[in-house]
């Protein structure tokens, strides 16, 4: 998400920075072209009013016109006027203290709601909750079983009462029924349902007032047109949600939606589903996702990312066999694994600062299948042979090719990288600096 | 739940009538505001079309039509523009408007991102087409979504067709081939097949989405075979995009517009028209079986502006 709207608001404020005074056309050249860009990014076009608007009076102030880097001060200007419409901070669930608590969640048809239901119950489960999920979708065919599946893996407990329940009633039992079993978070999954649809909006309410939800998430497609705004308000009107939870986020859409509801519906964004694996649940920084958009990088997340996928004790061992060169592909394998878990890498690249908007590095794809290559290599190999790998011959070369599926150069690239990788941490530990490389970081990693 | 079945020019207008009243309406205010064609009012006009989702570049094109319109036609007032922009639409939608005609076997090849109603729009053409008459398969090459299959199976229970699945998890292409021999050897008129939802910027699942398309165009080289992609009427700007990745993917020569019964405007629909010359086969405008149609550019452009 946001890449082409990153890159044309770059290219708009480019132009500014290199001048050592800026006149007023400046800035309005400059002004009309990120206003361009945040309409084609589906930006509602009344917040994308008031945004060109503030940020012209800001940079026509004396802040920027008496700065020495003026171009860097309305940078300033637009990243600080994007975290105020997107809002401060990340926006925590409400538990409720004393008893079970309850999420309703809703939104269109094909925003994601059964899915991101399931990302949201594995995040509770891994948080030390005990979830129940209930199926409030008597609509649509097999919603019910899709719900089924998806609880399944992620190990939550799905309640429901097939298709012929009014979905009020499935809602009350599932109380009961939470109560008994001792669950302390019950999410509710209702259809799919246009927002002028009279009578399902009431049943929604209805459901609402009985349940009384500590959170009513709106499910919002991040592909989603102008018309977001105004589906968020009607959602809103007869909700009262608490929050949204932007979805299909891993698409290339430009996220205009995220940078509107928070300006016309005040109501914050709690979550971004970004894929169908169920652990693709982010929790949303206004802030950081500004500097995303302006290219400026997201070292916060990528170091969460990695301490959420990184085993400390792992980490540990490594750093010390790093120190004693005891480095063998049995670690380099665990480390790949590792790696993994983080992300994908393409990903992971856009929030390095000054990755996400390098020209050379753009379209550059990461392809994962080096790292299955790479993965399989190894596998294949004897024990022996990864603690060792100088005993690995012509002939051993050979089987392990064919072991993996690959060839005999992929084998060889990978020993002589292997081979690279231990020159260079000696040369980090004869230099003093192992004691600060843990982690993956200064190696070459072979893709 | 159940509502008096309305006729379906009637459910169109009503579900674009919310269309209407963004789009007419705020065209109506900017019309009204000004009296004269200047460039104020063609700056504000262009507001109204970006804000429609119609996109940049398709709202240049239309205000650049108007400008010589007004020219050629010695246009003064303001209130002769809508239906210069009427007309500007219909023209833009027949020129690339095509019929299916061909007396051989055919195939539909369903496309779209995730969510944006493929299953049920197959539910209702199979519904259509077996009710005029034409013999239907339906294949499940949604192998990846949890309970895609059940949910295309009562589908296809309520449209009397027959399906072809597999297990969830199972190789979609195996699912599309053997649609394709039981295509064959029933002699069916269509087969349909429905895919999994995937986002156009994955890589590995739109060359998933090739490979589907390549063993129809091989395995059933004698059959006609129709790519329709499903677009949802609230999408932005994003449509275009997975168009234009879609059409890379598996050749789409059709588009069927779904969720019309919201407020979106399915504005999205004429850049796509406009800038990739994909024509609208179909549009949705609800959850029942018989809210589909064929696509019709004046009755569609009407019901926006009538």
């Amino acid at each position: 998400m946001f890449e082409n709207l990153s890159d044309k608001l770059q290219n708009a404020l480019k132009k500014l920075k290199g001048k050592g005074k800026l006149t007023e056309k400046d800035i309005d050249t400059a002004m009309r072209e990120v206003r361009l860009s945040l309409l084609e990014a589906d930006v509602n076009f009344k917040v994308v009013k008031d945004f060109i608007k503030s940020v012209k009076e800001r940079s026509l102030g004396s802040e920027v016109m008496d700065s020495l880097t003026p171009g860097q001060q309305v940078v300033k200007i637009v990243h600080e006027e994007l975290v105020n419409i997107m809002g401060k901070g990340e926006s925590k669930l409400k538990f409720n203290p004393n008893d079970i608590t309850y999420f309703m969640m809703c939104g269109l048809q094909g925003a994601g709601k059964t899915t991101a239901t399931g990302k949201l119950a594995r995040k509770l489960k891994k948080d030390g909750k005990r979830p129940l999920l209930v199926a409030c979708d008597v609509y649509r065919p097999a919603a019910i079983k899709q719900l089924q599946v998806v609880g399944q893996s992620v190990d939550v407990p799905v309640f429901e009462m097939g298709d012929k329940t009014s979905p009020l009633t499935i809602a009350k039992e599932a109380i009961k029924q939470a109560r008994k079993h001792g669950n302390d978070v019950v999410i509710i999954d209702t259809a799919g349902r246009l927002h002028i649809d009279d009578d399902l909006m009431d049943e929604l309410v209805e459901i609402k007032n009985t349940v009384k939800p500590d959170e009513i998430l709106l499910l919002l497609d991040a592909m989603t047109g102008q018309d977001a705004v105004k589906v968020a308000e009607t959602f809103n009107s007869y909700l009262d949600i608490t929050g949204v939870i932007l979805t299909k986020v891993d698409g290339d859409a430009r996220g205009g939606a995220a940078l509107s509801i928070r300006n016309v519906v005040d109501k914050p964004i709690k979550f971004l589903s970004v894929g169908e694996k169920m652990d693709q649940l982010e929790t949303f920084h206004p802030d950081r996702m500004a500097s995303r958009i302006l290219g400026m990088g997201d070292v916060l997340s990528i170091i969460e990312k990695a301490q959420d996928a990184f085993d400390e004790k792992q980490a540990m061992e490594l750093q010390k066999k790093l120190k004693t060169q005891d480095f063998d592909l049995e670690d380099f394998l665990a480390q790949l694994q590792q790696m993994k878990n983080m992300g994908p890498l393409d990903e992971l690249l856009e929030m390095i600062p000054g990755l996400g908007g390098n020209k050379k590095l753009k379209g550059l794809k990461v392809d994962e299948k080096e790292i299955v290559y790479t993965e399989a290599i190894i596998q294949s190999m004897t024990k022996k042979e990864r603690i060792n790998p100088s005993i690995i011959n012509g002939s051993r070369r050979k089987r392990i090719a064919a072991g993996s599926g690959t060839t005999v150069q992929r084998v060889n690239a990978l020993l002589k990288q292997y081979d690279e990788m231990r020159k260079m941490m000696k040369r980090f530990s004869t230099m003093g600096m192992g004691k600060k490389k843990g982690g993956f970081g200064g190696m070459r990693l072979p893709f | 739940m159940n509502k008096e079945r309305k006729g379906f020019f009637a459910k169109l207008k009503e579900g674009l009538s919310k269309t209407k009243q963004n789009l007419t309406e705020q065209i109506e205010s900017v019309i009204f505001q000004y009296k004269k064609i200047d460039d104020d009012f063609l700056d504000e006009l262009e507001e109204v079309l970006i804000t429609s989702d119609m996109g940049v570049e398709t709202t240049m094109d239309i205000i650049d039509y108007i400008k010589e319109e007004t020219k050629k036609r010695k246009l003064e007032d303001t209130l002769e523009i809508k239906n210069v922009i009427k007309e500007y639409l219909v023209n833009l939608l027949e020129e690339n408007q095509e019929e299916t005609v061909t007396d051989k076997q055919r195939v539909i090849l369903v496309v779209g991102v995730n969510g944006v109603g493929k299953t049920t729009s197959i539910g209702k053409i199979a519904y259509r087409l077996k009710q005029s008459g034409k013999k239907v398969i339906v294949a499940a090459a949604d192998t990846f979504r949890a309970a895609a299959v059940e949910q295309l199976k009562e589908w296809c229970t309520r449209a009397g067709v027959d399906i072809i699945a597999s297990e969830q998890g199972s190789d979609p292409g195996a699912v599309v081939f053997d649609a394709i021999q039981a295509a064959k050897a029933r002699k069916s008129d269509v087969l349909i097949c429905d895919t999994a939802g995937r986002l156009h910027n994955k890589k590995n699942l739109m060359n998933e989405l090739s490979k589907i398309f390549k063993i129809l165009d091989k395995e059933f080289s004698e059959a006609h075979i129709d790519v329709y992609l499903v677009i949802d009427a609230t999408t932005g700007q994003n449509g275009i995009v997975q168009a234009k990745l879609f059409k890379e993917a598996a050749n789409i020569n059709g588009m069927i517009l779904t969720k019309l019964d919201g407020t979106a405007k399915g504005g999205i629909a004429f850049p796509i028209v406009n800038e990739l010359k994909i024509p609208i086969k179909y549009v949705g405008v609800g959850e029942q079986i018989d809210d589909l149609q064929d696509f019709k550019a004046q009755d569609f452009v009407d019901a926006i502006f009538e």
